[in-house]
């Protein structure tokens, strides 16, 4: 029997504060995530992987796979890239877009609330964050994962279907499922099984 | 060297500033977040507070000297510095803050150059009422520290 070793789920966490950082930070490691914290949007989608100004993303080298993110938390108000704005950046790019994103702010501001919530965050909190708050934040993680791996298992059977045929590459392949784009994603944002781990769905056998 | 009298004075000081509205729940918040791991977490965060809010304090003198009238400035650093006071518990100079959000808004200019000594006043009594407490659990040793006040 497979034994699960828990990873810790990691999440980037954005703030221009200092002591903001270092009061998510502590919330986040107290909530077992794994956390990395930077003071911009811009050095946050360099760390996912993107340049500020592309969607292309930076070639990502092996080791790497530390930096898979699983959540994005960031503060709402920030000079230059408002955590806005590198919400609308994550949701535009067919790499990080399945990443989710909870925007943090200190004005209970509902057409605020709402603009973000309709771009595509998946949660907001009114700072101070508390405790409290950390409890939602699996939810999403997981969720996503779900989704994630339900596509892979879409595109892991799909392409055993289409292996019969003699293209050797499957890079223009007409198959549906297929998004050209996702084929130069980096997965930064996937966590990769460890040896013992059993994900959920993802080993179960397929019966034809 | 009595240390529970020592552990006693300082929580006492802590239920006092409390009391007298200088700390919020958001500061018992805080030190919850102090454990083994991460023995002086609420002093490193209050001294990153007392860094930050002092140099936005700056931004905001500045602002006032250099861009007279520029209420949607002055209302933009003090929203920072409100939000600073907020994650700490530091009440009363979070109150301060919003008075001079509400002359901003008024367009009073009066009304701001008298909230921001206020902020000033408050920013520099929380520091010296702090720096206290924190040199008595100090003293008073490790298991001096993060102890709920008795409300």
């Amino acid at each position: 029997m497979a034994v699960a070793i828990e990873t810790p789920f990691h999440v980037l966490a954005v703030d221009d504060s200092l002591p903001d950082r270092k009061l998510i930070e502590r919330l986040l490691k107290t909530s077992s995530f794994q956390v990395t914290t930077v003071d911009s949007g811009s050095k946050a989608l360099e760390f996912l992987g993107l340049h500020a100004h592309e969607d292309s993303p930076i070639s990502v080298q092996a080791d790497q796979q530390e930096a898979a993110v699983n959540l994005i938390i960031t503060d709402y108000c920030m000079p230059g890239m408002t955590g806005y704005d590198l919400l609308k950046k994550i949701k535009e790019s067919s790499c990080l877009r399945d990443i989710p994103v909870v925007i943090m702010s200190s004005e209970n501001i509902p057409s605020r609330i709402n603009r973000c919530l309709e771009e595509g965050a998946d949660e907001f909190f009114l700072k101070p964050v508390r405790l409290s708050d950390m409890s939602k934040l699996k939810p999403h993680i997981l969720k996503s994962r779900c989704k994630e791996q339900y596509q892979q298992e879409q595109h892991l059977q799909s392409n055993s279907e289409s292996s019969n045929s003699s293209n050797p590459t499957n890079e223009n392949s007409s198959n549906p499922t297929n998004e050209n784009s996702s084929s130069t994603c980096s997965n930064s944002h996937k966590r990769k099984a460890n040896d013992d781990e059993v994900l959920p769905h993802a080993t179960r056998p397929k019966h034809n | 060297m009595d240390y529970s009298n020592l552990r006693r004075q300082a929580a006492s000081m802590k239920k006092s500033l409390f009391d007298q509205g200088y700390l919020d729940e958001q500061f018992c918040q805080v030190e919850d977040l102090q454990d083994e791991a991460s023995p002086n977490f609420v002093e490193e965060v209050v001294t990153l507070f007392f860094k930050d809010s002092g140099r936005l304090m700056s931004n905001i003198e500045q602002a006032l000297e250099k861009y007279p009238r520029d209420f949607s400035r002055w209302d933009a650093y003090m929203q920072q510095l409100k939000g600073s006071c907020s994650s700490i518990g530091a009440s009363r100079m979070k109150n301060e803050c919003m008075s001079f959000r509400d002359s901003c808004g008024q367009g009073n200019v009066e009304g701001c150059m008298r909230s921001f000594q206020k902020v000033k006043r408050e920013h520099a009594v929380l520091r010296q009422k702090l720096e206290s407490y924190f040199q008595l659990l100090r003293q008073a040793g490790p298991a001096g520290a993060a102890t709920r006040p008795v409300m």
